[in-house]
């Protein structure tokens, strides 16, 4: 039950994207295509759940080091090269997955929606499962709103925007609405 | 002295981030829900970006190009640690309401953008000029829109207790009210510059 609410907790309530306002470059960059904002989600998924896992550990060690302080620094070399890792070895171990993840994986470094999941994770002082089920809800949220947002643009095409606002001005308008419907959510729990 | 000049007056305003440069905007949204943490972000970015455009400009011709963005990445978390140390030590209220976005300046593709496009091709005083101006275009445009948040969203004006609105527009300073506020100032931003 407690993991039930933390779940629906991450995906709609307090919706990384929509609510915590992490992850928005990617968010308006990919989202022009439903194909590429489906990667981008999946690889976030992906490499969140793994991320997290790291990260945890690498905060463990830092604490027994007592040298807490490095916690931005140590976590973004650990995602950095977790990042290169995971491209080089679905590269050669699962191609079909590489080609359909490839490029998204690169832009996932500077992604801040996987480096501030995982200082939320120290922040709440979460326990390893908690923290695991949280990112992977976390990054589902990310997806969830990342695909609805892509079937929103596509549409796009097709309107008539103002001039001035075409582009990202417009894009921003239609996430604050999206933004809007998730306030829904607010009274389940 | 009149390319320094150019360097540091573009960012104020033909290409002021995040409006003219869409680039870093998940601090913009989220702490600008007043003026005061706006600036307070917006110094903090500042900082990171003069010293991570002056010492990449620095080592220009040391990194190597092919690990180049590892190395970048390196340089600015080294100057967010300091930042944040810095400011949970003299300016706890502030570094409690920023929360996660402190450290969270390490990804802000503002500054990895500057040192990729700027710092790693010029000369030193010409990175910190185009690393100040962005950075003080990037603090006026937080300043901006924490006070119309704040003026609006609250009713109160910043850095007083005084109340305006007796009604205030509650919706601004939630999630969807920020994302919509920076959408039509961009939008406004568009306008002006199209004269």
């Amino acid at each position: 039950m407690e993991y039930f609410t933390l779940i629906v907790s991450a995906i709609f309530i307090n919706n990384v994207l929509l609510m915590r306002y992490l992850g928005l470059c990617p968010f308006l960059g990919v989202s022009k295509k439903m194909e590429t904002a489906i990667g981008m989600a999946f690889a976030v998924i992906f490499v969140l759940s793994m991320a997290s896992f790291i990260t945890f550990g690498v905060f463990k060690l830092l604490a027994i080091a007592k040298i807490e302080y490095i916690r931005t620094l140590a976590f973004i070399l650990v995602i950095a090269s977790l990042v290169q890792f995971v491209e080089m070895f679905l590269k050669k171990v699962i191609p079909a997955l590489y080609k359909a993840l490839g490029i998204f994986l690169p832009l996932i470094t500077t992604n801040c929606a996987v480096l501030g999941v995982c200082i939320i994770n120290i922040n709440e002082k979460f326990t390893l499962v908690e923290a695991l089920v949280f990112s992977v809800a976390s990054a589902a949220g990310f997806g969830l709103a990342l695909i609805l947002f892509a079937g929103i643009r596509e549409k796009f095409e097709l309107a008539r925007v103002p001039k001035p606002l075409q582009g990202t001005g417009i894009g921003l308008i239609t996430a604050g609405l999206i933004s809007l419907s998730f306030f829904a959510f607010m009274g389940m729990i | 002295m009149s390319d320094l000049k150019k360097e540091f007056l573009k960012g104020l305003w033909s290409v002021i981030p995040p409006f003219r440069f869409v680039l870093g905007l998940c601090p913009v949204l989220a702490v600008t829900t007043t003026m005061e943490n706006g600036i307070g972000m917006g110094v903090a970015a500042t900082f990171v970006l003069v010293c991570s455009n002056f010492l990449v400009s620095a080592l220009r011709n040391i990194i190597p190009d092919q690990v180049r963005v590892a190395c970048y990445i390196v340089i600015i978390a080294t100057f967010v640690v300091v930042v944040e140390m810095v400011m949970k030590a003299y300016a706890p209220a502030l570094s409690e309401s920023l929360g996660i976005f402190i450290p969270l300046i390490v990804v802000n593709c503002l500054i990895l953008g500057r040192a990729e496009a700027f710092a790693k091709k010029n000369p030193v005083a010409l990175s910190v000029a185009d690393g100040l101006g962005m950075g003080i275009g990037f603090t006026m445009s937080l300043t901006a829109l924490g006070f119309i948040r704040e003026l609006f969203g609250k009713g109160v004006i910043p850095f007083t207790e005084i109340q305006v609105l007796a009604q205030p527009f509650d919706f601004l300073q939630k999630a969807p009210g920020a994302y919509v506020a920076l959408g039509l100032m961009l939008g406004i931003l568009n306008v002006i510059g199209k004269k």
